[in-house]
């Protein structure tokens, strides 16, 4: 399972770390775009097995965040 | 001074390019490749593409902005507001090339671009300033006995920070422990300096500003002030002046405490001292900031100043062109923020516009924008500023009423819808609002 971002924009803050049960809709991250803070939340429910962004970084719409298994 | 480099995007710098253009200067644009299709690429003199999309490719790239400002010998850089306009070092480094900054001097962006230290300063000059630590907040015993010591609600703050971001109301302890860290975090990552702050939270308040200007023989004035205490997520939707609120007697006192503030820094060029006015009319200094401001224009409609054209005059090291016994306030002007943004929700709503039509009648309208190209999900989501101006309040309103009746924006949707609902409501009509109008209205 993959968590994508729904907008371009900054990762400003990550909740989660690898390895953290996640439950759903779960607010694991926090996306700046257009000058407002989005919430990033989870799908589902799962594992994290993997993070693919570092705070600082820019994202496009669609990018893979998070993978969860 | 005969060549400028906007340092900056949309409706700003096609305002400084039309400025330029009266004053017979020649522009420098530059532009990242979303914004290839904007106005102010093409009505610029020369414009040159910068780079990809993301803002740290582009608009904050420093280095690649002064290496077309050299390669073009500019006499001068503009930055806007937002992106590099409050970046001290930004405004060395061109400085050091032997181009003017068009703005305060470096030092002055340094001090008031830490809201730490520029609280600091305020109290050292006498001004009042919100109740709050006037520390940075290391640790977890500090920040609980700053907010104990204010009493709650705070508000905790990232001392560099600006645009709105990174501020968190605390109600109780158990909130602010819980958000320490984070603010820090972020406030690190967005801001690059994880100092916070904390400050008592007003709750019936109301967000007054001075326009105020230097020169550089030490002269200062103000140009009145600006009612925005319509916001939402701490970030200006309407801006006013005069304020509805303020006594005569009051805002007396808030012009001159701006002055003062203005002449205890030195300060040289535009800026714009922000204040928090309590229901008893008690005001706090809040910070300063150190450029043109976006809605100067009301600050223009009232004064029937071009107040970049004083800002040029002043850089090329001319006095200011009136004194303030010449300033007068004429009238009553209102700004809309017309934002790509859904009117309820506040989420941004990017895309591409079909249709644009801003109507006819003397609405001023400072676009970055037109009919065919799109507001992309880059920058911020403001597609216009819309500026009335009326004989007085009444006046100005339905001049509003009738502009956003006309106007025709389709593919995408914006906060219009909102502006028509604050119009015919009754409080922001009778003028009686606070900072959390947005908030507690809940229009749909």
């Amino acid at each position: 399972m993959q968590i994508t971002s729904t907008m371009a924009g900054t990762i400003l803050q990550i909740n989660i770390s690898v390895g953290d049960q996640v439950e759903n809709n779960q607010e694991i991250a926090i996306l700046e775009s257009m000058k407002m803070e989005i919430p990033v939340e989870s799908q589902e429910a799962g594992k994290v097995k993997e993070i693919k962004v570092a705070e600082g970084d820019f994202v496009n719409e669609g990018d893979v965040l998070i993978i969860l298994e | 001074m005969q060549k400028i480099l906007i340092a900056n995007r949309g409706e700003i710098a096609s305002r400084i390019i039309k400025t330029c253009n009266k004053m017979g200067i020649q522009t420098i644009a530059i532009y990242s490749d979303a914004d290839k299709d904007l106005p102010f690429v093409s009505e610029a003199t020369t414009s040159f593409r910068i780079g990809e999309a993301p803002v740290g490719k582009s608009y904050m790239n420093q280095k690649v902005i002064l290496q077309i400002a050299k390669n073009e010998k500019v006499d001068a850089v503009h930055p806007g507001y937002g992106f590099l306009s409050e970046n001290a070092s930004f405004a060395e480094e061109i400085s050091k090339e032997g181009i003017i900054f068009i703005g305060p001097n470096p030092k002055t962006i340094q001090m008031m671009g830490d809201k730490i230290l520029s609280r600091e300063k305020m109290l050292k000059a006498g001004i009042p300033v919100v109740p709050g630590s006037n520390k940075e907040l290391m640790t977890e015993e500090e920040a609980v006995a700053a907010a104990n010591s204010i009493g709650y609600p705070v508000i905790l703050k990232a001392s560099g920070g600006g645009g709105g971001i990174g501020m968190v109301l605390c109600e109780d302890e158990k909130t602010l422990l819980k958000n320490l860290e984070t603010t820090k975090k972020r406030a690190k990552t967005y801001f690059a300096n994880e100092k916070v702050y904390v400050e008592k939270y007003i709750q019936y308040a109301r967000h007054i500003e001075v326009q105020i200007f230097g020169d550089k023989a030490g002269n200062i004035v103000h140009l009145f002030e600006r009612d925005c205490s319509i916001q939402r997520r701490h970030q200006k939707v309407v801006e006013e002046s005069p304020s509805p609120f303020l006594s005569e007697g009051a805002k007396e006192k808030i012009l001159q405490a701006a002055v003062r503030a203005a002449k205890a820094v030195g300060y040289e060029n535009a800026g714009t001292v922000e204040f928090i006015v309590d229901e008893e009319e008690n005001f706090y200094f809040l910070e300063m900031n150190t450029r043109l401001q976006v809605e100067h224009p009301v600050t223009e409609a009232i004064t029937g100043m071009d107040l970049v054209e004083w800002q040029i005059l002043v850089a090329r090291g001319e006095a200011l062109p009136y004194k303030q016994e010449e300033l007068v306030s004429k009238g009553h002007a209102i700004e809309f923020r017309l934002y790509a943004e859904d009117p309820v929700t506040f989420m941004p709503s990017p895309g591409h516009i079909e249709v644009l039509d801003w109507g006819k009648g003397d609405t001023r309208v400072d676009f970055g924008y037109k009919a065919g190209v799109a507001v992309t999900p880059f920058y911020d989501p403001m597609i216009a500023k819309c500026i009335v101006h009326g004989e007085n309040r009444d006046e100005a309103i339905q001049k509003a009423s009738g502009f956003f009746d006309h106007l025709q924006l389709i593919g995408i949707k914006t906060n219009a819808p909102l502006f028509k609902n604050i119009l015919n409501d009754t409080d922001f009509k009778s003028g009686k609002y606070f900072t959390n109008y947005l908030s507690v209205k809940r229009f749909n």
